[in-house]
């Protein structure tokens, strides 16, 4: 029998390996799913794992690549990002974003459906999907709206779109705020055990503002939305959901209070979730600073306390999932009066190091950590993803848990560079991404999926 | 004549060797307390006399001053327009109808252009706030803050600090009270950090939906009632109301804001003997203000506040051309 041959990472790269067996041997496995942390081999064959755990050295004519010292966790999948794609791709498209994704060791993304025209109609999802065969180096998972256009006012197709394909349904970066249309959303979508998401922060309170309401708004003479904006709006989805029942994701929570009311909302046994963003974690308003618009995001960054808030509620589990909250803009739109420019960091890159740091931090094991971005994430979206389990597709990423690397704006793969981390160090970097066991990542992204 | 341009041209490739030196006046906040106290001290000079007022200066002779402005300005263009033209200079008025800005010209874009005039002071206003810090990082000619936004108005708050010491002598001790929409004050603010870096007592009176949140961490004592608030003040400052905020979006009529929070004889009585009343202009009399009493001329100092309007912005156009 041959037992194969050794090959490099690099070597690889230079090569179409997908016809012959994989062999990732002597990385520490990292599978939040299973709670499996050990140092193994992962085989890979016909787009699967096929194998998980210790030494194993008995597959034909394999590819065994020499992976000590590096990490190896299942891709990441990621809740929202916006990947611009059709009508914004001068900030980004499903090409260069899916780049960004692979470059940040995420494998599937669920792409916001703030694109223009809005993701409201089977023929959109149609064309996400296309867009993802042919051009999309991550999997491209489409996330419909929830009422028409995003306006608020009808809902969408809510079951033909999930027979198309459509993950998840929301407005994005929009508040329905309308109780009665939410209401009936959420009732309607039950019939089709949908999961619905909701950009907790109700208009009339956050319209104007452009930053956190306090005394540094104050000072800068700049409008605030204030955090009650976010709680009034999770209180009231809290009563239509203990009302009419139904799935509900609440997207980037941001404050100490909705830490509180989704708790309580999981303790009564609603199907409750949430999830939270890199920025809201790592950031409070003081990056503001002197107008800086790169920290200006929506919603906004909040105080000290609502950050360590917002980890506790990751560390407890009342915080589901971290999403990247990716959202490109070109440099025009940043360059500009704090309250002209335009809310938003793009996050893709960033992602596996800035849930790191939740695990350098000394605040969540290596496991936990991960599990919000992996499983946890892919089991909301009832994707078959985020898990080193055999029999699972093969979408890996290797890393290198200690090395430190600054980020810089400029290099980022993503079309666009407005990050709110450009030049803060990080520790843990991506070193190849693998989508159904084949490398499209070894420092540049490399071919598609 | 000869001497002037030879000057004039030195300071110009001085300036352009080191482009981060520019002096700029764009916030009093962070300002030092010797800056504030030169600044008014050379619009002192200014004031009354008449080197200042009849003949013109030559101190920025041959030198272009461009007033940029975002945002209607009768009052503050027109003052920093005579005080160039009394200090020798070209000024030229630039505002959002006629510029390019209008056609979508970005902030930054428009710095390019000016700088590539090889433009000498920029004063501009700007309805955002923070837009003028955003400018000036992008300038390389100084500029001088015309007020932006609800961020800062430091002229005013000079002329506001000139006028008070001209008439009561000092600023460290006094109660000052400015009364009326502090959120949306760009005044307001800009006076704060004057005041306090003064070490004058500052105190605010508005309805809790004109009071900003977290505004006692800048530094003041706040009142929502005229009578508690004004009590032994010596200074009391008066702020505009706009019209669309008094009917319902932050106080529910003018009738009831004039009632509680507007400046009449009685609600005065509690102030000190000796107290003055200022505004910033332009004045809503009957709204925020009794007309009467703001044409007493033992207390009302709104005149006096036009006049050193002058001074204070040649010392500020002096002050950054000299750096």
């Amino acid at each position: 029998m041959r037992v194969g041959s050794t090959t490099t990472l690099d070597a690889l790269a230079m090569q179409e390996h997908a016809s012959r067996p994989l062999v990732l041997t002597g990385a520490r496995l990292l599978d939040p799913a299973s709670g499996l942390d050990e140092k193994g081999d992962v085989v890979v064959q016909d787009k699967t794992i096929r194998h998980v755990g210790g030494h194993d050295d008995k597959v034909a004519d394999a590819l065994r690549v020499d992976c000590s010292g590096l990490c190896l966790c299942p891709g990441l999948v990621d809740m929202r990002a916006c990947l611009c794609e059709p009508g914004f791709e001068h900030n980004e498209t499903i090409a260069s974003g899916s780049s960004a994704a692979v470059a940040g060791g995420v494998c599937s993304v669920l792409c916001a459906s703030n694109t223009q025209p809005v993701i409201d109609r089977v023929e959109l999802v149609g064309f996400i999907q296309r867009r993802s065969r042919e051009a999309a180096y991550a999997k491209i998972y489409p996330c419909a709206a929830l009422t028409r256009q995003a306006l608020g006012a009808d809902i969408t197709d809510i079951g033909l779109l999930q027979e198309a394909g459509a993950l998840a349904f929301g407005d994005s970066w929009r508040y329905v705020a309308n109780s009665r249309v939410m209401r009936q959303a959420l009732s309607y979508a039950r019939g089709f055990d949908a999961l619905v998401m909701q950009h907790a922060q109700e208009t009339s309170l956050s319209a104007d503002g452009v930053m956190n309401e306090g005394a540094l708004a104050t000072r800068l003479g700049l409008e605030g939305t204030p955090a009650v904006a976010e709680s009034i709006a999770l209180e009231r989805d809290v009563r239509l959901l203990r009302d009419v029942g139904g799935r509900y994701h609440a997207s980037h929570i941001t404050t100490a209070d909705s830490v509180a009311i989704i708790a309580e909302a999981k303790a009564q046994g609603l199907s409750i979730t949430c999830d939270t963003a890199p920025p809201y974690f790592m950031l409070n308003e003081h990056a503001v600073g002197n107008y800086r618009t790169y920290a200006r995001m929506n919603p906004p960054l909040r105080q000290e306390y609502d950050r360590l808030a917002i980890i506790d509620g990751l560390c407890s589990g009342v915080i589901d999932a971290i999403a990247s909250d990716h959202c490109p803009y070109d440099r025009e739109s940043k360059r500009l009066p704090f309250e002209q420019a335009a809310p938003g960091s793009v996050g893709l890159e960033t992602l596996l190091s800035l849930v790191l740091h939740l695990y350098y931090d000394g605040k969540m094991t290596l496991l936990d950590a991960l599990s919000k971005v992996t499983h946890l994430p892919a089991s909301l979206l009832g994707l078959d993803a985020g898990a080193l389990r055999v029999g699972a597709c093969a979408d890996l990423v290797l890393f290198a848990l200690d090395e430190s690397w600054r980020v810089d704006a400029d290099k980022l793969v993503s079309r666009s560079s407005n990050t709110a981390f450009d030049g803060m160090m990080m520790q843990g970097r991506v070193r190849a991404t693998f989508i159904d066991g084949r490398l499209v990542y070894r420092g540049v992204p490399l071919r598609k999926k | 004549m000869l001497r002037a341009d030879k000057t004039h041209k030195t300071r110009k490739t001085q300036r352009c060797a080191s482009v981060k030196a520019c002096r700029h006046i764009l916030a009093i906040e962070g300002m030092s307390r010797d800056a504030i106290v030169a600044l008014l001290d050379k619009a002192q000079s200014y004031v009354g006399g008449d080197s200042g007022k009849r003949r013109r200066l030559s101190v920025l002779e041959g030198y272009s001053v461009i007033n940029l402005f975002f945002e209607n300005s009768t009052r503050t263009r027109t003052s920093f327009e005579m005080a160039a033209k009394r200090l020798g200079a070209n000024v030229v008025n630039m505002s959002v109808a006629t510029s390019s800005i209008k056609k979508g010209e970005t902030l930054l874009d428009t710095a390019a252009t000016l700088n590539a005039m090889d433009t000498d002071v920029l004063v501009v206003r700007h309805p955002c706030s923070g837009a003028v810090v955003l400018l000036a990082e992008k300038m390389t000619c100084p500029v001088i803050n015309g007020g932006d936004g609800a961020h800062e108005h430091p002229t005013q708050a000079l002329i506001d600090a000139l006028t008070i010491r001209s008439r009561k002598g000092r600023l460290s001790g006094l109660k000052v009270v400015i009364c009326g929409d502090v959120k949306h004050s760009r005044v307001a603010r800009s006076n704060i950090h004057l005041l306090n870096t003064m070490q004058a007592e500052v105190h605010i009176v508005a309805p809790y939906t004109l009071v900003p949140s977290g505004i006692d961490e800048l530094g003041v004592r706040v009142h929502h009632d005229m009578h508690t608030g004004l009590r032994d003040a010596d200074v009391i400052m008066m702020l505009r109301i706009q019209k669309e905020r008094i009917h319902g979006a932050y106080v529910s009529s003018p009738r009831e804001y004039y009632h509680f929070f507007g400046l009449d004889r009685k609600k005065f009585a509690v102030a000190k003997d000796d107290a003055v009343i200022m505004h910033p202009g332009p004045m809503d009399r009957g709204v925020e203000i009794d007309s009467e009493l703001a044409d007493d001329i033992d207390r009302s100092l709104i005149h006096q506040q036009v006049e050193v309007g002058v001074a204070v912005r040649m010392a500020c156009l002096q002050t950054v051309m000299e750096s």
